[in-house]
């Protein structure tokens, strides 16, 4: 049995402090998955023959690759080459070259989708590639892409808590350690799983509001 | 060598989409403040000859002139030829995600780099002028076939240009709509736009334009002013096509 207070002076403290690492991992990564991901599809889309392989051998190789395994590289094998990083900036850079791997595909699809004629009649007004690109193509691909790339920030969520395994005490490994500690395994891991419950729901209905608010008539739906 | 006369000069355009032979050495001059208006059967090459004008079709030979600058091989400023070259297309291809207004004022503040505030003002303008004034915080999604229309001629004539370019700029309307749009059409005309238009209204083309060229099979058949052409047609292959439009073209005295 637990001692009195468990949850109030243990297990919520505890938990707490692995929320927030949870969180520094989230909001670290996601900008920056978002914009890798723009630049790989643009890269893939506009970028001449090797820009554009480069892009597509990029994606085939995250796809292909366990995120774990990726983490173990950055972490463990980078020092072998004299790249040391520290557990933390292991985990972002890692979740960052997955998550902007999946964005890229998102927004690509969007960027097809984008019908051709406007391309040409903004190169009609006299817009450069990268204007067409900047006001036209992309405010409409990344509109298109939200749904997908909600998905992807929600599986971010979810997978940051492999950062555990490189010893990053993050929202998972903080409950671990409780649990283990004072053998309350259902209890721990449930708070932590309502946790990660309220963080997915939070950023659905936020998700939700973004999409109503860039909602143009006639485009989305 | 060079005549003040012409705004535009189109010089032996030559493309090929594959082994297809699309314009076979088109030639022709347009003086300032002309409405000339192509006809001829579908798949001759119209549409493709005003693409090769303003470039966003490269013809593999021939040369375009826009005064005395060469438009054609023209690098980086090409951009600002087709500010002075407007556009407007058979689908309209307004930004869906811009308003009206918007959709006009894009290019003055990214192309143009006008401030935001005269932006605005000369979009509202020129919307006004099409008469879409009242529509403009609507987006394309919103608007009728003839009324995005008119915005995409309002987008283009907000950019001051010295020659539009119509490619069929009805053909994707019906009968109603399209006289909206051939209004608007007409009172440019009128108010001295030079204008190049692949069409096939002929009622249009018989009471709007100086000259009529018709092209077939990526050659200039025949070319003249409108009572030559669709009246009196030197050619036989003119005469054939023109006659399907009689009843249209009928002359009311």
């Amino acid at each position: 049995m637990e001692p009195a207070g468990f949850i109030t002076d243990i297990l919520i403290p505890a938990l707490s402090q692995g929320l927030v690492v949870t969180l520094q991992l989230i909001v670290l990564s996601a900008p920056f998955g978002l914009l890798l991901g723009i630049g790989i599809s643009l890269g893939r889309q506009y970028g001449g023959k090797t820009l554009s392989n480069f892009c597509k051998l990029y994606v085939i190789f995250i796809k292909g690759c366990p995120l774990l395994l990726l983490l173990f590289i950055l972490y463990f094998g980078l020092p072998s080459i004299g790249i040391t990083l520290t557990a933390f900036a292991a985990s972002v850079i890692g979740f960052i070259l997955c998550n902007a791997a999946y964005n890229s595909e998102y927004i690509r699809g969007a960027i097809l989708s984008v019908k051709d004629g406007q391309t040409i009649a903004a190169q009609a007004l006299g817009m450069t590639k990268w204007q067409v690109i900047r006001e036209v193509i992309l405010p409409q691909a990344l509109r298109r892409a939200i749904p997908g790339l909600s998905n992807e920030f929600i599986y971010l969520i979810k997978y940051s808590s492999l950062a555990y395994m490189l010893t990053v005490i993050e929202l998972s490994g903080a409950g671990k350690l409780v649990a283990t500690k004072y053998f309350a395994y259902n209890e721990v891991f449930i708070a932590v799983g309502i946790v990660y419950l309220a963080l997915v729901t939070f950023t659905t209905v936020a998700v939700h509001y973004l999409e109503k608010r860039v909602a143009v008539p006639g485009m989305i739906h | 060598m060079t005549d003040d006369a012409f705004v535009l000069r189109v010089e032996d355009i030559h493309k090929k989409f594959g082994t297809n032979e699309v314009l076979k050495g088109v030639s022709f001059n347009v003086r300032k403040g002309e409405t000339i208006v192509f006809i001829g059967p579908s798949g001759t090459g119209k549409s493709t000859l005003l693409r090769c004008i303003n470039q966003l079709t490269i013809p593999e030979k021939g040369r375009v002139w826009l005064h005395d600058d060469e438009v054609t091989n023209s690098g980086p400023k090409i951009s600002y030829f087709r500010q002075k070259i407007g556009m407007v297309f058979q689908n309209f291809y307004l930004f869906d995600h811009l308003t009206a207004v918007r959709n006009v004022e894009i290019a003055l503040l990214k192309v143009k780099k006008m401030d935001p505030e005269s932006a605005r003002r000369k979009a509202l303008h020129e919307l006004e002028q099409v008469g879409m004034k009242d529509w403009a915080d609507h987006y394309p999604a919103e608007l009728s076939g003839g009324q995005a229309q008119r915005v995409s001629i309002a987008r283009a004539l907000a950019m001051d240009p010295e020659v539009i370019l119509f490619d069929e700029p009805t053909s994707a309307l019906d009968p109603e709509l399209t006289r909206e749009v051939l209004e608007v059409m007409k009172k440019l005309a009128k108010s001295g736009m030079t204008m190049l238009v692949v069409s096939h209204e002929m009622g249009f083309a018989a009471s709007v334009a100086n000259q009529i060229i018709f092209m077939e099979n990526g050659n200039i058949v025949e070319q003249g002013p409108p009572d030559a052409l669709l009246y009196d047609p030197s050619y036989v292959r003119t005469r054939k096509f023109v006659g399907q439009f009689a009843d249209l073209t009928q002359r009311k005295d």
